[in-house]
């Protein structure tokens, strides 16, 4: 029987309701609705269903990123590749609607190609047993090299009018977008996958402590293989809306994103060393990245306000709640009182860089 | 290649009577696989530079050979200190940002005061970058934060501090004391200073590592925190330590850039940090901690930059470059992990003969 | 493999087959049918153009350059607010700090949801930002292009420095000038998808075939990204891979002053010569000792000028970009609009150690 999904240390009172107000999604959630309120109410021209278009259009590839490597991070791996496999299946994409292949066939060869190079990477992790994060910058810049092999200094962007238009139409006058529907499928077919099955469940163990997994009949190294193909599947998803709704095939497409799609994905509280997060975070955490760029755009704010934002908020995202235990700890002992439960510990060796509990 | 028999580590520290020098079989195995790898970077190394020397002999030029050291230096010091870094089991993915932020705050002190002499510059840049991983260190190791994510945050923060600052400003290389620009691109003795500092660094890293028992301790902290802290090794204060150093190897080398390249803008150093781990790995400074040396990862650094400079020569496009040094990193780590697998067979295999 | 793992990718891979197959015998959209189909939604053109029509008040311009911390821009970008506070109206200047076509498409879009009502942009790829600027146009946004152009359907008019033609061609004169005629040369440029570097090359190697041009050799093309470290060495990968190389042409302002400080600190100053598109400011020491003789440029601050000029005579009815008609621009005089929507703004300068101390930009 594959141990449960550890109870989030940071929610100590029994009550459910407690458990959820506290919980770090919520606190997603209510930053977003303040970031919301006070945009409507303090920008102008924020306040238009465009600019819901405007910002769900930017989600569309991040979320779809984020989504997949959601589930390798949390299978204590990491997948820096994501931005490199869009890039490179915006580049294939490109060159075989320019050689005459039909689109919808290269489509199809896209997203295998994305499984192939999601893949490579769980070959080399999960078969080899190599570091993740040695691996994936490897292929983070064979993946970006191979694109740049394959267009060199070409863009290919005579794609049909229709293709470009259909990937930022919207829903009637909702302002939303029509590829947001698919991505919404998507995240809830993993949410349900990661949240309300075995495989789900097995992937939190696996992130918890892989050789215990091992030993409760987990196959690890099937699993995190799969994690990566994920990943790899949904980064050239995102290849291929990147490349429609800018209408360009280019090598450099995405270029630098992958550390936008980690820091969205550890803000929305899934944790690094693997074993605790969920996909609700991950979401509110896009929207809500997305959400502050459009707002200080329009405020006319440069956009460095709004990486010093987002890097602060990353470091406070780990920071606090490690605080707050710390002093929770402190205070028990004090009060000698027992009615805290002591956070776990974290014996079992990461793939990543470990600290001293 | 054959495997070096290498001496247990040395103290620098008094060591009570009679306690015999620790050497555990796996520091043991640690050792052979390193000293092995780093011979492979040198082989590989050597074997590039022979090639494209015997495709074109201006390869090995004295401008060539220099432009190729001035080039390597900046890497190889970051490489070095982040090799310390990651001996603990930790990463340091703000050192491009920051290299970006003093290095364009250099360039502001010498627009105003251009007659700073280079000692001050130096170390104000030190510690200047000190200070910028006094902030790391503490986070991660008192308040018990993973390094990746901390980092990750302050690779944002100080980017857009220095984007913040710099604006729209270029510094160019005419606005610069000329004296400062030739340091950063003359030497003695055909080498050219930034090698010198260069070496003087990667040196004084690796003595510290092999020789210190705190250097010591840090490959005990990387390859195994709770028992090196059982032990007595006070994991916080080590690792706090480590950024702050590393943060000092880092202004320095931003001190460096501005006397290297003269020019300075907002993006100075953009990516750099990917540049710097991989380095790193593939001079067999293993991620997981606890394994590694400085002179690996130095001469990791010196055959990615080596690459670089080859390519062109070889008149491989360019567009081939970056899947090339991608291609090299994954083979780095599966050599790696092959080298420790053959080697703990032998271990164990002598182990079980009572060798 | 256990059995129902088997069972699943076996599923799996029939259910790729099937669909590749479904997908290749369904015809699908190939690009030699696209080729008929409609470009775009084009905004309507806004009528019958009034030459004598006032410039309106407070007119809102935002210029969005490729790159908001490149001096080029900062200099250009400033003609262009000069030009708005002389007819009153109200300046602004955003843009990304990489030169990205998929971060200019974000400002683009916010400055649709602002409702300005002109933006003066360099684009970072000819084609990417179509989408976002035709979406500026149907919400009565002047779009004007200026330095580096986009497709022209997808913008009002667009402000060239100079013919693409003589931009070129006073290029390739000076380095012929400067190696005596015969000899390898290589080109620096900026990025490999950049619009304008790309439409002088192409002139470039046009003008090489002419039997003036018959013994220079154009041996290679680097891309120096407009990034100074990256041109830098790109500068000393040319050297060391051609080592006959006599001249090398970099016409981008980020690559000119890279390749001189490389130069003029190493062994190929004065034997190899340099020449390209940079500013007196950057290349005046370069000039004075010697390791650069001539090179060209316009003053880009007469070309944000203009620019701004020309998205205010679009907002106030005087043009619609459509070729004869013409416009006051200030204290620059008059201009006609050429072919294809575009104005130019002059011939370029050549700056030498003669002229170069009269010029502070």
């Amino acid at each position: 029987m594959v141990p449960e999904q550890r109870t989030d240390r940071r929610s100590l009172s029994k009550s459910p309701l407690w458990a959820a107000m506290t919980s770090w999604d919520f606190a997603l959630l209510v930053i977003l609705a303040v970031v919301l309120a006070a945009a409507t109410s303090r920008v102008e021209d924020f306040a238009q269903t465009i600019t819901l278009t405007f910002l769900l259009l930017d989600v569309v590839p991040v979320a779809l990123m984020a989504t997949g490597l959601t589930l390798v991070i949390i299978t204590g791996e990491i997948d820096l590749s994501v931005a490199s496999t869009l890039g490179l299946t915006s580049a294939v994409l490109g060159q075989l609607w320019y050689s005459g292949y039909t689109l919808e066939l290269a489509l199809v060869l896209c997203v295998v190609l994305g499984a192939l190079l999601g893949a490579l990477n769980g070959l080399f992790v999960a078969g080899l047993g190599l570091p993740s994060l040695a691996v994936t910058i490897g292929t983070l810049a064979l993946y970006r090299g191979l694109a740049y092999v394959i267009l060199g200094d070409r863009a290919v962007a005579d794609f049909p009018f229709d293709w470009t238009t259909r990937a930022v139409d919207t829903i009637g006058n909702t302002g939303v977008p029509t590829a947001v529907v698919p991505v919404i499928g998507l995240a809830i077919l993993f949410g349900i996958t990661l949240h309300a099955t075995p495989i789900g469940r097995g992937l939190f163990a696996i992130g918890n402590n892989d050789a215990t997994a091992r030993f409760s009949g987990i196959s690890v190294g099937w699993m995190k293989f799969w994690t990566f193909v994920a990943s790899g599947v949904m980064s050239s998803l995102a290849g291929i809306f990147w490349t429609f709704r800018y209408a360009s095939a280019r090598a450099d497409n995405g270029y630098g994103l992958e550390l936008a799609v980690v820091a969205a994905v550890l803000l929305g509280g899934v944790s690094i060393f693997g074993g605790r997060g969920d996909l609700l975070g991950v979401l509110t955490a896009v929207v809500l990245i997305a959400t502050l760029q459009r707002t200080l755009q329009l405020a006319r704010y440069s956009d460095e306000v709004l990486n010093l934002v987002t890097g602060s908020l990353l470091i406070l995202s780990v920071v606090v709640p490690n605080v707050i235990a710390m002093i929770r700890a402190w205070w028990a002992r004090r009060r000698a009182i027992d009615d805290s439960v002591p956070p776990p510990e974290h014996h079992d060796r990461r793939v990543l860089e470990g600290t001293n509990t | 290649m054959s495997v070096t028999r290498v001496d247990p580590p040395r103290g620098s520290e008094p060591r009570p009577a009679g306690e015999p020098p620790p050497v555990s079989s796996k520091a043991q195995t640690a050792r052979h696989v390193v000293v092995v790898r780093e011979l492979g970077v040198l082989a590989a190394l050597l074997l590039l530079v022979l090639i494209t020397y015997a495709y074109n002999s201006r390869f090995l030029s004295e401008q060539s050979r220099h432009d190729l050291l001035l080039g390597a230096s900046i890497l190889v010091i970051l490489a070095a200190g982040q090799t310390m870094v990651i001996i603990t089991r930790n990463v340091d993915l703000s050192v491009g940002s920051l290299v970006g932020l003093i290095a364009f705050g250099t360039g502001k002190l010498l627009l105003e005061h251009p007659g700073t002499p280079l000692v001050v510059l130096l170390l104000l840049g030190m510690v200047a970058g000190a200070v910028a991983g006094a902030f790391n260190g503490a986070l991660i190791a008192l308040a018990k934060v993973p390094a990746l994510v901390i980092t990750l945050g302050t690779l944002y923060i100080f980017r857009s501090l220095d984007n913040l600052w710099a604006g729209g400003q270029q510094i160019n290389a005419a606005d610069m004391p000329s004296s400062f620009l030739d340091f950063g691109t003359s030497g003695a003795l055909g080498i050219p200073w930034l090698a010198w500092i260069a070496l003087v660094v990667v040196i004084a890293v690796s003595y510290y590592l092999g020789s210190y028992r705190s250097g010591r301790e840090l490959y005990a902290i990387g390859s195994d925190s709770d028992a090196a802290r059982l032990s007595g090794v006070p994991t916080g204060r080590r690792i706090f330590t480590v950024f702050i150093v590393n943060g000092a190897l880092t202004g320095l080398a931003g001190v460096l850039y501005a006397a290297r390249y003269g020019t300075l803008d907002a993006t100075v150093g953009t990516g750099l940090e990917l540049q710097v781990v991989a380095a790193a790995v593939v001079g067999g400074v293993a991620i997981f901690g606890g394994s590694g040396t400085a002179y690996g990862a130095a001469l990791g650094a010196l055959l990615l930059t080596t690459i670089g400079n080859a390519l062109p020569v070889l008149h491989v496009s360019d567009f081939w470059q970056q899947a090339f040094v991608g291609a090299l990193i994954l083979a780095a780590v599966g050599l790696d992990r092959l080298l420790v697998i053959r080697l703990s067979r032998q271990m164990k295999g002598r182990r079980a003969h009572g060798a | 493999m256990t059995r129902s793992r088997r069972r699943l990718v076996s599923g799996a891979a029939s259910l790729a087959i099937l669909i590749t197959l479904a997908a290749s015998a369904c015809g699908g959209t190939s690009r030699d049918d696209n080729n008929d189909s409609s470009s775009g939604s084009e905004p309507e053109s806004s009528g019958e153009a009034d030459p004598n029509a006032p410039i309106q008040e407070g007119l809102h311009i935002t210029f969005l350059p490729k790159q908001i911390n490149n001096p080029y821009f900062t200099v250009s970008d400033g003609g262009g607010e000069q030009a708005v506070s002389e007819f009153g109206g109200e300046y602004e200047e955003v843009g990304p700090s990489e030169a990205t076509a998929s971060s200019q498409v974000s400002y683009i879009n916010t400055l649709t949801q602002q409702g300005v009502d002109a933006i003066a942009v360099s684009a970072n790829d000819p084609n990417a930002l179509c989408g976002a600027l035709n979406q500026a146009r149907s919400a009565n946004i002047a779009v004007v292009t200026y330095d580096s152009d986009t497709s022209p359907d997808c913008r009002d008019v667009f402000v060239n420095q100079a013919t693409s033609d003589s931009i070129a061609k006073i290029q390739l004169k000076l380095i012929a000038e400067q190696i005596g005629g015969s000899g390898q040369i290589a080109i620096l440029s900026a990025t490999p998808n950049a619009t304008n570097q790309n439409a002088w090359i192409d002139v470039m190697k046009q003008e090489l075939k002419k039997p003036q041009y018959a013994n220079i050799d154009l041996v290679d093309i680097a891309y120096g990204n407009d990034d100074d470290e990256k041109s830098f060495q790109e500068t000393q990968g040319l050297l060391s891979s051609y080592p006959d190389l006599k001249g090398i042409i970099s016409p981008t302002t980020v690559g000119i002053a890279a390749a001189a400080r490389y130069l003029s600190s190493s062994e190929y100053k004065g034997k190899v010569a340099l020449t390209g598109l940079g500013t007196p400011n950057q290349m005046r020491e370069y000039v004075k000792d010697g390791t650069v003789q001539e090179f060209a440029l316009w003053d880009p601050e007469k070309l944000g000028y203009l620019a701004a000029y020309a998205a205010a005579a679009l907002v106030s009815g005087q043009i619609t970009g459509a070729p004869g008609e013409t416009f006051e621009a200030g204290n620059l005089g008059q201009y006609t609009i050429q072919d294809d929507g575009v104005i130019v703004l002059g011939p370029p300068t050549v700056f030498n150690k003669g002229n170069i101390d009269d010029f502070d930009f």
